[in-house]
């Protein structure tokens, strides 16, 4: 195991951040932490990286203690936290220069590791990283985040407020620094970006609900997942709700996704039910669940588990 | 060692990037140093004075005229009424009555003294007591002037009242010059202010724009992070320090007795002490707002405790005993001890040992303090 983190608890005065976490990481693997904000995501960050001390539990990092050999870690890990926090004030080769001097090493040493990410950024390396659009920041936060070729790279929300464009690259950044034999833990809101990962941690109010690749996710899904469409979308979701054998009902879009309470809903009847509403142009089609669709049914069993 | 550098290297560049750096740096000594050096004076000239001459005798004429002729006061108006005189004083149209009563010349004669009223506008007690102080010393002279004519007419011969002569000289500012006293005072105050506010903002700078997060994450030792903070002001201070007093020579001719060298070896010292404080407000506070009051408060109670305008040896005793943790009261002394008196190293040594301590204690506590674990 290259992480390991047994029962971590964490509290902000009486705010639980993180309650009995435990979880494992291979070495090479690409992880992600997928949860809403408030999730606890960056609490779990900053306790790996040795910013934060845990109340009750413990975790190591290539079996480095995290409270007893935070020296090591920080010497081998490389951190980018959510907010943009290099210096402003100085340009892309400035801080590039300056995080590698304080880690002791220079660009030029490391320099094959950050080559993709900086030859995109490197015609600008004379411009304060201040003045430069969100894509790049990030790029160069990466860099200065890799430029001591750390063995493992947390990366806290690396795509929040990035345009899509730029986020399917930097994922595509991301596998390849995996392939180059770096261990990845990335945190997200974006259910979509799971399934970029090797595996995933499904987060919400402090606990993990579920460890797993995507695809298996996707796969222990307990239903059949239908998409429903008609002219009245409004009075659809009320009348869905009011469906006797209905189990959940989302918006997603465009669609409704609805689960009957059965494994397989009786779409015949369900359309009857609907055109008994007055709903017209009715599509009712099964389709393949996604995350998202996953972790709003993990959510709802959770918090009628927690209601029992 | 080498990772110190690169910060200092990091803050130099930073600081250079900031336009409002260079004016503060090259305006600030030479607005306060001409504002502060020429305001801040304790010399009072042409006090408006009224004189209520009940008497109206040469005597009670030649005792005005001394007033008059006196660069202190200016006799702004004349009476006879003691009311009008008061309402004047009300006013603010005048700041101090002589009043010269009916007989007084008469009773000077016959019974060997007259006696005259001042009233003092003392709102400020400062002033009041300095214009008290010229009063006394004209009557006095008068007095004198008096006692010699008055015995000389009668006895005709060399005066058999014995008399203690007094002669005063001041050491150290012979012309008892206020600018002597104060341009090294202003100049401490400078240095002081540079150094405790640009230290004690800059880290908690870091801290609001999340960028001390990602220096947590390196294997950056607390010390060199804290030197690395502390080495650029450090210099820019001693830099302020030089250039205050090429404009205190350039403007005002200070005189600079003792040796510069020393100047700069305890102003480094004392220095340690200042940025020290800056930095232990800086490892507390959580915004620039906070940093920047409580350092504030810590200039304003040192500043006013230190002697820049009252001796600290008319302070109550345990007023003093504060003074112990007050370095701008050490270095204070040793300022004006070093350019006014010419005092060597042994003659400061005290002090010198004094702020060593306290530069050492506040650097540890400050290191202490800044914490890259939550």
């Amino acid at each position: 195991m290259f992480i390991s983190a047994k029962n971590i608890f964490k509290n902000y005065g009486s705010t639980q951040a993180l309650s009995d976490i435990s979880f494992e990481v291979n070495k090479n693997e690409l992880f992600g932490f997928i949860g809403p904000d408030g999730a606890g995501k960056t609490t779990l960050f900053r306790i790996l990286t040795t910013l934060l001390l845990a109340d009750k539990g413990s975790a190591t990092i290539n079996g480095w203690d995290v409270v007893n050999d935070f020296k090591t870690i920080r010497n081998n890990v490389g951190y980018m936290p959510g907010r943009f926090s290099l210096y402003q004030d100085l340009s892309v080769e400035e801080n590039l220069t300056f995080f590698a001097t304080i880690f002791g090493t220079t660009i030029e040493e490391n320099y094959d590791l950050i080559r993709d990410i900086y030859v995109q950024i490197e015609p600008f390396k004379k411009r304060l990283a201040g003045k430069l659009s969100g894509g790049m920041k990030q790029k160069l936060a990466l860099s200065c985040a890799l430029i001591h070729a750390p063995e493992l790279l947390v990366l806290d929300e690396p795509t929040t407020g990035v345009d899509a464009v730029s986020r399917k690259e930097f994922w595509e950044m991301l596998r390849n620094l995996r392939d180059k034999g770096i261990t990845i833990i990335v945190s997200t809101p974006y259910m979509d970006e799971a399934s970029l990962c090797d595996r995933v941690a499904l987060m919400q109010n402090g606990k993990i609900m579920q460890i797993d690749t995507p695809q298996h996710i996707v796969g222990e899904f307990p239903r059949k997942l239908y998409a429903v469409r008609s002219s009245n979308m409004y009075s659809l979701k009320d009348d869905l709700l009011h469906f006797p054998e209905q189990h959940s009902v989302h918006l997603f879009g465009q669609y409704l996704h609805f689960t009957a309470r059965e494994r397989e809903a009786d779409i015949l009847g369900l359309r009857h039910y609907l055109e008994g509403k007055n709903h017209q142009n009715i599509i009712i089609e099964a389709i393949e669940p996604g995350i998202e669709d996953c972790f709003i049914e993990l959510m709802t069993e959770n918090s009628a588990s927690n209601e029992n | 060692m080498r990772t110190i550098l690169y910060i200092i290297q990091k803050e130099f560049i930073q600081i250079s990037r900031n336009r409002s750096m260079l004016p503060i740096i090259f305006v600030l000594p030479i607005v306060q140093l001409i504002i502060l050096v020429n305001a801040a004076t304790l010399e009072m000239k042409r006090v408006n004075m009224c004189i209520v001459d009940s008497d109206l005798s040469s005597t009670s004429r030649q005792m005005t005229d001394k007033f008059k002729g006196s660069p202190f006061f200016k006799v702004k108006e004349s009476t006879f009424s003691m009311e009008e005189a008061e309402q004047s004083l009300q006013k603010d149209k005048i700041d101090v009555i002589l009043r010269i009563p009916q007989h007084f010349e008469r009773d000077l004669v016959r019974n060997n003294g007259g006696k005259v009223q001042v009233i003092i506008n003392a709102i400020n007690g400062t002033a009041g007591g300095i214009e008290n102080a010229y009063i006394t010393n004209i009557l006095m002279e008068y007095n004198k002037q008096v006692t010699a004519e008055w015995v000389g007419v009668s006895t005709k011969g060399p005066l058999p009242v014995p008399s203690v002569a007094v002669t005063t000289s001041y050491w150290f500012n012979p012309q008892l010059n206020y600018k002597t006293f104060m341009v090294p005072a202003v100049l401490l105050l400078l240095v002081t202010i540079i150094g405790m506010f640009l230290s004690s903002l800059n880290l908690v700078r870091e801290k609001e724009l999340g960028t001390i997060e990602q220096i947590n994450v390196t294997p950056i030792h607390k010390y060199e992070f804290i030197a690395g903070k502390l080495i650029p002001f450090w210099i820019i201070a001693l830099f302020e320090l030089g250039f205050g007093l090429t404009i205190g020579k350039l403007l005002y001719n200070i005189p600079m007795l003792g040796s510069l060298w020393l100047l700069f070896g305890v102003a480094a010292i004392y220095l340690l002490v200042v940025l020290g404080i800056g930095l232990l407000i800086s490892t507390s506070a959580n915004t620039q707002q906070q940093a920047m009051f409580v350092s504030f408060f810590f200039m304003i109670v040192f500043v006013m405790m230190s002697g820049i305008f009252t001796p600290v040896e008319s302070m109550p005793v345990w007023a003093q005993r504060l003074n112990l943790i007050n370095p701008i009261a050490y270095f204070m002394r040793v300022i004006r001890m070093i350019l006014l008196k010419g005092s060597g190293f042994t003659d400061i040594l005290k002090e010198v040992i004094s702020l060593a301590v306290y530069a050492w204690i506040i650097l540890t506590l400050a290191v202490w303090r800044y914490r890259k674990v939550a």
